[in-house]
């Protein structure tokens, strides 16, 4: 009854031609790493001689996509959990918020106000995962509702303390040098902002590929009723990565809050979206299962350089929107591609 | 007496004929929801290295019984037995801990993740020690070559995701884990009911593979032609209830597949297309 299959011999031969061709497009920052290259070579040669090339033309883009990258390696991660975060960007404005207003009220020295910043953005981060798995709604509807709460109550609470909405005088504050060493320095020309960046996507790889959680990261994403089945604590997966977009929106807040001595409450507003495309970019997948860390670096890297590439070849900077959109319908068809071809069976 | 007895403590109590006991067995139970009653006294049992045929059409209450021996629902009443003690199941994890391991259909892999992380999901294998623990590569990507190749399946790359598998070769994978992580009875949900004819032979081998070393088998099935050559004994279900239990001796497959399919009603059947077929003739 049972016949299978052909002779070892001849089937190990077949998995491996096919084998060496899949394994290459199973690297989900495959796309984003060869696009980066594309982008760079592009602006080199139309921008090259007017800065782009240049030691400060490549510090700027790197710390535009430093402080971007940041966020897009840890939504991504939540992504391949296949969860979403829209509220980034409110979370960004609230904690720069909390840390101007406890200096600006109360007096409080930087470090004390990033602590209640930390633990505000984790508990915010707490709450949005613990509304998405207790009531099973959408974690876009979820994020979409803490966006406008943030968002609101930023406005609101500064309007109402100071009648302004914008609150400064940072750097006048206490532990403003260690705190300005720490997330605002620059490196030999190089915005320490970069160093940031780099260790969260080598931390957020590290935990992706080689520890339990990132496996159940994996397999939450990938289908969360099997995950559940093989006793994979789902819930507590969700809620701390949902927690970890939060801290990584808390540090860039805190980044940019000591970088220009002050916050805005429109701070971070329309992050979110930028920061979902360069996951995507990155080759992780809109419904979850499938990505990477690094390939949200890449990501992240390719819009610092056309964010500043474009001012350097003189183009409309209106433009980059443009290209904001664009790349995100080519990535989404990449990986469309990528998935059909990695999850296609063997006949 | 109704004390969840984990499996190694049964191990110490001297028992005579082991081999007899079986290592599952439900006494006529019976799962309402309500005043629907889905399963109405169902009795049931398994040895080790025996493979038992559940044989129904949809609706026979084969997905209820499937979820309450599985430990997902419990009984409305009758008794569970694992290896002669009478145990309350309370959850599906609790049932593996008893070692009774469910192999869903569609529930069994996650396809792009890949074969050694399917094969682990829930229970890597870690080493190093406090923040340094981590994921073991290797130990999982041999055990799930080792585990694979005892099963028959012969693969060169276990870190290719499942979805490059043949839906045959992925359930078949499946069952593999369930056996190394302990399982002593495999409930297999029609594993062989969306594939073609060459896989579901694939799965059928590995099910008789599962028997050979040791394992009792409840496979769940609608269809007879896939149940008849591996099972040893065959229950068919009717509309929640039993309608007996055969050994194979004392049943030939037309009997099953007469039996399964309600007998007179496919005759009737039969007859009535033969009467359809006379008419596109004669006209």
């Amino acid at each position: 009854m049972a016949a299978t299959e052909t002779a070892p011999a001849q089937r190990d031969d077949r998995l491996q031609t096919s084998g060496l061709v899949r394994r290459l497009l199973n690297r989900p920052e495959l796309g984003a790493a060869a696009g980066a290259i594309a982008v760079w070579l592009y602006f080199a040669i139309r921008a090259g001689d007017s800065g782009f090339l240049s030691k400060s033309g490549t510090a700027s883009y790197l710390e535009v996509a430093a402080e971007l990258g940041i966020l897009a390696v840890a939504v991504s991660l939540l992504m391949i959990a296949g969860e979403f975060d829209l509220s980034i960007g409110s979370i960004i404005a609230a904690s720069g918020m909390t840390i101007a207003l406890t200096y600006d009220q109360w007096g409080w020295p930087l470090p004390a106000g990033i602590a209640l910043a930390v633990a505000l953005s984790l508990l915010i981060g707490f709450l949005n995962g613990l509304l998405v798995v207790r009531t099973g709604l959408p974690s876009f509807i979820v994020t979409l509702a803490t966006l406008f709460i943030l968002a609101g109550a930023t406005i609101g609470i500064t309007r109402a303390v100071t009648g302004r909405t914008q609150v400064g005088g940072l750097a006048e504050a206490g532990g403003y040098d260690v705190v300005h060493k720490l997330f605002a320095s620059s490196i030999g020309g190089f915005s320490v902002s970069i160093a940031w960046w780099l260790g969260v996507a080598a931390f957020a790889t590290w935990v992706l590929l080689r520890t339990r959680f990132g496996n159940w990261i994996f397999g939450v994403g990938g289908s969360n009723a099997a995950a559940r089945n093989l006793g994979v604590p789902v819930d507590r997966v969700k809620i701390m990565l949902f927690m970890a977009t939060a801290l990584a929106a808390c540090l860039v807040a805190v980044i940019q809050a000591v970088k220009f001595g002050g916050t805005d409450v429109l701070r971070g507003r329309g992050r979110e979206f930028e920061v979902i495309i360069a996951a995507v970019i990155g080759g992780t997948l809109l419904t979850g299962g499938f990505g990477s860390a690094i390939g949200a670096v890449f990501g992240a890297l390719i819009f610092g350089m056309v964010r500043q590439g474009i001012i350097f070849t003189g183009v409309d900077a209106d433009w980059y929107q443009v290209f904001l959109g664009t790349m995100l319908i080519l990535a989404v068809l990449v990986n469309a591609y990528i998935r059909r071809k990695a999850a296609e069976s063997r006949r | 007496m109704s004390a969840a007895a984990p499996l190694p403590a049964s191990d110490d109590v001297p028992r005579p004929q082991v081999d007899d006991v079986p290592l599952l067995e439900v006494e006529s139970i019976s799962k309402t929801f309500g005043n629907v009653t889905a399963i109405r006294d169902v009795s049931m049992r398994v040895r080790a290295g025996e493979v038992v045929c559940v044989l129904g059409d949809n609706g026979a209450g084969k997905s209820t019984l499937i979820k309450t021996l599985a430990g997902v629902h419990q009984p409305t009443t009758g008794r569970y037995l694992v290896r002669g003690q009478e145990v309350q199941l309370a959850s599906p994890r609790d049932a593996l801990s008893h070692g009774i391991a469910t192999v869903y259909q569609d529930l069994a892999m996650i396809p792009l993740l890949s074969i050694s992380r399917n094969f682990f999901l829930g229970s890597e294998p870690t080493t190093g020690v406090g923040p340094f623990r981590r994921y073991d590569v290797r130990k999982a990507d041999r055990v799930a070559r080792e585990e694979l190749a005892k099963m028959g399946i012969t693969i060169r790359d276990t870190s290719q995701p499942v979805g490059t598998l043949s839906g045959g070769e992925r359930q078949s994978v499946a069952i593999a884990r369930a056996v190394y992580f302990g399982a002593r009875v495999l409930i297999l949900d029609e594993p062989t009911s969306a594939l073609g004819v060459r896989q579901a032979g694939v799965v059928l081998r590995y099910i008789v593979q599962a028997r050979e070393r040791g394992c009792g088998v409840i496979f769940i099935t609608h269809n007879p032609h896939h149940a008849y050559p591996v099972g040893d004994r065959f229950t068919i279900l009717n509309q929640g209830r039993s309608e007996g239990t055969w050994d194979k001796a004392d049943i030939s497959r037309e009997e099953l597949v007469q039996r399964m399919s309600g007998g007179t009603e496919l005759a009737q059947l039969e007859h009535e297309l033969r009467g359809v077929d006379a008419d596109g003739s004669r006209s």
